[in-house]
């Protein structure tokens, strides 16, 4: 299916390449680079580009294109997956997934991508498999591995993957039993300009790290699982258990993974945490335009919203923004026009403003588009659609765990139209 | 020297290489091979080394053999000879007791492309095709396609290794040997029929990208063994029923087919056993279980995969573009399956330019009379966007819509032509081309809109756009009379400096003015041909040649002179706006073909359904096996199945014993089937959770009526001229609260409709028609067997209620059902709107008697403003009762939700939190309805209503406490 992979930077250049059947020559990607020259952005490289021979399909990480050659028919959304999960892979082992990381540990990524496709079809893509193949790098191993020659290669056959629970390795053993779990919602909205939600709807997950001896059986519930209205799983769920029951039951892999995505209902309405003031105007004529922004706390059940950053692409005829932040600090990028407030905590009693002026190129016509505003915010300890997780129970081991849960609520795509 | 140091550099570093393999310590070797990998992965040759690094195939370093096999199989195809001094390596290792060298022997020798060892290959893959290993019967079925694709003449030994493992019961070979017959020999379905029901069980505990794989080729399996699910000739397009009952005998003949249609258990089985995949964390699986039932379930399945191909638009950017272009094309023949997530579909600004595009496509397929002020509500936003190719397509959008609503077309002309004086040259230009064709799909009276353009003219420099002006004065040159042959005098003067594709318009307005007015044209006609005789351009020379043979009599030019001007001058048909993915659905969704819209190598078709079903009992497996009483197989974990040990297929008992050497696998099968009993007994020592004790509010989710709401959101009532639609959208800013329908009532009764039956809801949308009128939707259907002709609304009662009827429905046929919006002004009054629904032969007297709160718009207001209005509505407008709650209904949302289920008001944002305010404007008049809801304590509150109307807030304070009452 996947024939070769080649990673190309910001810059057009081929950085890595591997072939699963016989080499194909990197001057395929001179298709890739005609689109990604036509492209104004990055993003707007198409993720599929038939070539006379063969099909590029790409997904861009981390300011890499992971360009994968295809010579025949196949699913685009299977090639997309398996290269997402190639990069959340390369973030997982490498902490970051950077072209540096990448290249400072080409023969551990040679190792993985050799594992994780035979002849071009999905082979090992589970974590904890690949885990048990390859240790991932550390700096004491590497140090070790150095000095002694020995290897990153794990001595032990992957028997994970012929197990019942192929996700999970085996002989896991820890001194402190622990699990962790986050449940983290995003808010995704778009808000007119007179303050009225066109659309709103909350995303969330449950993140969960956990450390546990052994084949611990988990379940979860929830004191309100009718919120959950679309819900997608790990691999490692029982689906009937939470078909009949609503509860969460699985064995779960060893160390951090998504247990569950879901989408809450829509019938219920969607608190939206802030609201933004603005007067953003331009006059026919002048060449200047007033900018005048106020955050404010609308309904966030008491709770603090923190770390906000604004963020609004100004129109191309604006030079220079000269504001003044009533708290925080903003920049102006006047190559993109990209204006950001780093906002930090919102304090109730005295709003965050931004206001000043914006200098126009002279002679330049008024914009005809107020720019979109967009949100970034956490809310701690808090789910905003009021989910709660009930209780956590561990059979098949004998141990009592530490259980530990953590609410958040952030801001997925938040955007305010001006 | 400075381009050939670098080679020379590295001519020295693989010498030194080559040392490092030779030596004799292990550290070396290894630190020589990782380099040598890192000069594979950035392309570069390494190939000299071949001899150096054959020798270290049999090392015993597990990481320094793994790295020699990475190298082995890059080169081994430019170095036969010294290749094959490593096969007798791996041969050796296939004898191996360990299973998983035995695997990663088979993979390398697989993977050596090597004519050569053909021979050696297929008896490594039919061996180990029957090894007791599950983990390298997999391998082998890898192997098959590696070895196909080296020489495809081995292709009829291969297809019995492929039928062989088939039969095989593990999960983890089944998705690997699909994917080997699908790229050997996908057209032997026949070797599938006896595979059919176990692949359909063992599916959702195959791995993820397996069930990828067997889902897409069930699908097409199941395309030509079973009868089409879907009633003939309603097919795909719910829009487009007409085409059918055309011809009465075949609509008899299909309604036979259509009842006795009973679907084979077996095409059920694959139907159910996908459908808990669509709760796949892997994109891949949902898009191709979604696709299944796309392809294969009856009309009314389709829609529950809706919900999750919304939840994939969450996922990253590329997932979002394929799963776009699938819903595109699904969006087309069945709206109303992603009606309901429109909002889904909204742009934002900072999506990437081609997810814009997508968006935009699905939200014009989903356009229809209903929703189509909320949509174009959303386009005039995209219009203003600063990207301007977007807002070119977005005009674009708006263009198709107004050509598929009749409704709307007028709206969107003069939204439109308001876009001519925009001062970007894209918007204007796309604006004129649009236009063009909205003229000519609506040949009515459009002068003033020509004599318009015709006035931008001078200002508009892109080609097409001036273009497509010239073609219309042209076109419609008899409807401006005085204004076109000004335009071609002024073109004449600048004929030579225009563009080729203008210029070609000039000669063709020259032309057909020169046909209808030639008293004034003649002249100017002649000149500007002499221009184009001698113009550089061919085609240009070619058609002016061509019009004057036409158009000016000579003695050449014989019979065709007299038909000039009926061939000039024919009418047109109109160009029809249709979507880029109409006929997308000819290849099968998520395929690479339907995204790229083009044949992709080795795409298989997908069959139609046969006419009568193939013998089903192929798939009839002859032994049954004991399956009950056996213990479960330690390779199923019973995901989706169940959670219970015993109730699995536990097919899968032959390969346990088979697997008697592999000691760890069965350890862990059994460690965990223990503990799922553990878990059962242990389930009353259940443990405390350490927890936060704060409490959220929780939300109650019901199923009443009442939850369809999303939200109300609040919305300012400003009555400022719309800057893109003045008409008939003059009040922007009422958001609509949601798309379906809140409460339905009925109209009229089929029994008492002679077989018509009609019910209506509030869609509580602003009305096109006229802004104090309340809209209605009314759905009506046929349950007559025969068909209904010329439905429409007759006398009213009283004779001068507004009312804003639906055009005439010419034909509504048996069981067909059909929604149509009209407008009535209430007058602030639930007094009835009485008035005649009828059909070619009956009359019926039906009523209309709106629900008081159904009267009103929301609005927003700051909590000052509404503080302000409440002081000048004091006294007689002032109802207030203290009223008796649900103690369920104290929460805020819940007090929203239940209002705003009673009455059409907006809810005011509010500091203090036991008070609860909502503001509305009657539709009628526009009086201010102001609601506020004081709570008090034991769960009684005091609710006052402040309105000029004491009448309609008597009645909507006995509604509301009605409605606060009820939990």
């Amino acid at each position: 299916m996947i024939h070769s992979l080649f990673l190309v930077n910001a810059s057009g250049d081929i950085f890595l390449e591997k072939h699963w059947k016989s080499v194909v020559s990197r001057s395929v990607c001179d298709y890739f680079f005609e689109a990604q020259e036509r492209a104004t952005e990055p993003e707007n490289v198409p993720p599929v580009i038939p070539t006379p021979h063969h099909y590029l399909i790409s997904v861009l990480r981390h300011r890499i294109y992971f360009v994968a050659v295809i010579q025949s028919e196949v699913p685009p959304l299977f090639v997309i997956e398996f290269l997402h999960r190639v990069v959340d892979t390369f973030q997982d082992y490498f902490g970051v997934c950077t072209e540096a990381a990448i290249k400072d540990n080409v023969v551990v990524v040679y190792e993985l991508l050799e594992e994780m496709l035979d002849n071009g079809f999905p082979l090992a893509t589970e974590s904890n498999i690949l885990k048990e193949l390859i240790k991932p790098p550390t700096i004491l191993r590497t140090m070790v591995n150095t000095i002694t020659g020995s290897t990153n290669v794990g001595e032990q056959l992957p028997t994970g993957q012929l197990s019942v629970v192929p996700w999970r390795r085996t002989g896991v053993k820890y001194t402190n039993n622990e699990a962790y779990f986050d449940v983290v919602e995003e808010i995704d909205a778009i808000i007119d300009k007179s303050g009225s939600t066109i659309t709103a709807e909350i995303q969330g997950v449950i993140d969960a790290c956990v450390k546990l001896t052994g084949m611990p059986d988990l379940t979860l519930s929830f004191m309100n699982p009718r919120l959950l209205d679309d819900v997608s799983f790990h691999p490692c769920v029982r689906f009937k258990r939470w078909e009949a029951e609503r509860i969460l039951s699985f064995i779960p892999p060893d160390g951090n993974f998504r247990l569950l995505s879901y989408h809450v209902s829509s019938q219920n309405l969607v608190a939206i945490p802030v609201y933004v003031k603005h007067n953003i105007s331009f006059r026919e004529g002048s060449s200047q335009g007033r900018f005048d922004l106020t955050l404010g706390p609308k309904q966030t059940m008491g709770k603090a919203v923190e770390s906000v950053l604004v963020s609004s692409q100004l129109p191309r005829g604006v030079l220079n923004a000269n504001l003044n932040p009533s708290q925080g600090t903003y920049t102006f990028d006047p190559v993109t026009k990209m204006l950001t407030w780093d906002v930090g905590k919102i304090n109730p009693q005295k709003l965050p403003s931004l206001k000043g002026t914006m200098s126009l190129q002279a002679g330049a016509s008024k914009p005809d588009e107020n720019p979109t505003i967009n949100i970034q915010l956490k809310i701690q300890q808090m789910a905003i659609s009021g989910l709660k997780v009930n209780r956590l129970d561990m059979y098949g081991e004998k141990y009592k765990p530490f259980k530990g849960i953590k609410y958040m609520t952030k801001a997925g795509k938040f955007q305010v139209r001006t | 020297s400075s381009i050939l140091r670098p080679t020379i550099l590295s001519v020295l570093r693989n010498e030194d290489l080559k040392e490092m393999l030779e030596s004799n310590k292990e550290s070396l070797k290894l630190e020589a091979m990782k380099r040598v990998v890192g000069l594979i992965a950035k392309g570069k040759n390494a190939s000299e080394l071949f001899p150096a690094v054959v020798k270290n195939v049999a090392n015993k370093n597990i990481e320094l053999k793994k790295l020699v096999y990475v190298y082995l199989v890059r080169y081994a195809e430019e170095q036969q000879d010294l290749a094959l001094l490593s096969i007798s390596t791996f041969q050796r290792a296939l004898k191996d007791p360990n299973q998983f060298i035995r695997a990663s022997a088979l993979r390398v020798l697989s993977s050596i492309r090597v004519p050569i060892i053909v021979p050696i290959m297929m008896l490594a893959i039919k061996e180990s095709a029957a090894d007791m290993s599950p983990y390298v019967r997999k391998t082998s079925a890898h192997a098959i396609q590696k070895l196909y694709s080296l020489d495809p003449d081995q292709k009829e030994q291969l297809i019995e290794v492929i039928e062989k493992l088939l039969k095989d019961k593990s999960t983890l070979v089944a998705g690997s040997v699909v994917m080997a017959f699908e790229e050997v020999c996908p057209d032997r379905i026949d070797l599938i029929h006896k595979n059919y029901r176990k692949l359909c069980n063992l599916l959702v505990d195959v791995e993820e990208w397996g069930q990828v794989v067997i889902i897409s080729m069930l699908t097409r399996y199941a395309r030509t063994q079973f009868i089409s699910p879907w009633k003939e000739g309603a097919m795909f397009d719910e829009n487009n029923e007409k085409a059918f009952y055309d011809s009465e005998s075949e609509e008899k003949k299909d309604q036979m087919e259509a009842k006795t249609y009973i679907m084979d258990p077996d095409h059920r089985l694959l139907l159910r056993n996908t459908k808990p995949l669509l709760q796949s964390r892997n994109t891949a699986v949902v898009m191709s279980v979604a696709q299944l039932y796309w392809h294969l379930a009856p009309k009314h399945e389709v829609t529950i995969v809706t919900k999750s191909l919304v939840r994939l638009l969450r996922s990253h950017r590329e997932v979002q573009y394929i799963v776009l272009q699938n819903i595109a094309t699904m969006s087309i023949q069945r709206k109303g399956m992603f009606e309901p997530f429109m909002k889904s579909f909204y742009v934002r600004s900072t999506d990437s330019t081609h997810i814009k595009t997508l968006k935009l496509e699905i939200l014009t397929n989903l356009a229809n009379e209903a929703n189509i002020s909320t949509i174009l509500r959303e386009f005039q936003t995209y219009v203003k966007s600063q990207d301007k190719a977007f807002a070119a397509a977005t005009i674009q959008a708006i263009g198709r819509c107004a050509t598929n609503i009749s409704e709307v077309t007028d709206t969107c002309l003069n939204g439109l032509v308001l876009l001519l004086s925009n001062r970007d040259e894209t918007v204007v230009a796309e604006s004129v081309v649009v236009i063009k064709k909205l003229l000519q799909t609506q040949p009515t009276q459009h002068s003033e809109i020509i004599k318009h353009m015709a006035k931008l003219f001078d200002n508009i420099t892109v080609p097409m756009a001036r273009a497509s002006i010239l073609w219309l004065m042209g076109e419609y040159c008899e409807r401006v009379p005085k204004i076109a042959p000004d335009v071609l005098r002024k073109m004449a003067k600048t004929f030579t400096a225009e563009e080729d594709i203008v210029k070609l318009q000039i000669v063709n307005l020259a032309a057909k003015l020169y046909l209808t007015n030639s008293k004034q044209t003649k002249l100017l006609t002649q000149y500007i041909l002499n221009l184009g005789k001698y113009d550089q351009n061919y085609d240009i020379r070619d058609r002016t040649r061509f019009i004057r043979q036409l158009i000016v009599p000579s003695e050449k030019s014989g019979a065709l002179n007299k038909y000039a001007r009926r061939i000039l001058l024919a009418p047109k048909p109109a160009p029809v706006l249709e979507s880029a993915f109409k006929d997308r659905d000819r290849y099968q969704l998520g395929t690479l073909s339907h995204s790229l819209n083009t044949k992709a190598s080795g795409y298989q078709e997908l069959s139609d359904w046969p006419a009568v079903a193939p013998d089903q009992s192929v798939r009839n497996v002859e032994v049954i096996e004991p399956v009950r009483n056996l213990p479960s197989s330690p390779t199923s974990y019973h995901r989706y199945n169940s959670y219970m040990p015993d109730s699995t297929s536990g097919s899968e008992s032959e390969e346990e014993s088979s697997e008697e050497s592999e000691k760890t696998s069965s350890d862990s099968g059994k460690s965990s089937s223990g503990s799922e009993q553990e878990s059962s007994s242990e389930s009353e020592s259940q443990q405390k959770k350490k927890k936060k004790t704060k409490k959220a509010p929780q939300k109650k989710s019901k199923p009443a009526a009442a939850d369809r709401y999303s939200e109300i959101p609040p919305v300012r009532w400003t009555l400022r001229a719309s800057f893109f639609f003045p008409v008939n959208l003059a009040c922007p800013d009422v958001t609509t609260p949601s798309f379906g329908p809140v409460k339905t009532y009925e109209l009229l009764h089929h029994m008492t409709g002679k077989g018509l039956s009609a019910k209506y809801h509030f869609p509580r949308q602003p009305c096109l028609y006229q802004p104090s009128m309340v809209a209605v939707q009314v759905v009506l259907t046929n349950s007559s067997d025969h068909s209904l002709e010329e439905i429409h609304i007759g006398d009213r009662n009283p004779a001068s209620l507004n009312l804003h009827c639906f055009n005439t429905i010419e034909r509504l046929e048996p069981e067909a059902s059909v929604t149509v919006s009209m407008g009535i002004d209430f007058s602030d009054s639930t007094q009835a709107a009485n008035f005649q629904l009828c059909t070619k032969d009956d009359q019926f007297s039906v009523s209309i008697q709106p629900a008081v709160g159904e009267l009103f718009m929301p609005i927003t207001m700051t909590e000052q403003d509404f503080s302000k209005e409440q002081g000048k509505l004091l006294g007689m407008n002032e109802t207030s009762e203290t009223i008796a709650m649900a103690t369920a209904n104290t929460s805020s949302q819940a007090i929203s939700k239940q209002v705003l289920s009673v009455a059409n008001v907006g809810v005011v944002s509010s500091t203090q939190n036991d008070i609860h305010r909502f503001a509305g404007r009657t539709v009628s008049s526009g009086a201010l309805v102001l609601v506020s809801l004081e709570m008090k304590e034991s769960s009684s509150a005091l609710l006052t209503i402040n309105t000029e109307k004491s009448v309609m807030a008597s009645m909507l304070l006995r509604d509301l406490k009605q409605a606060l009452a009820q939990a």
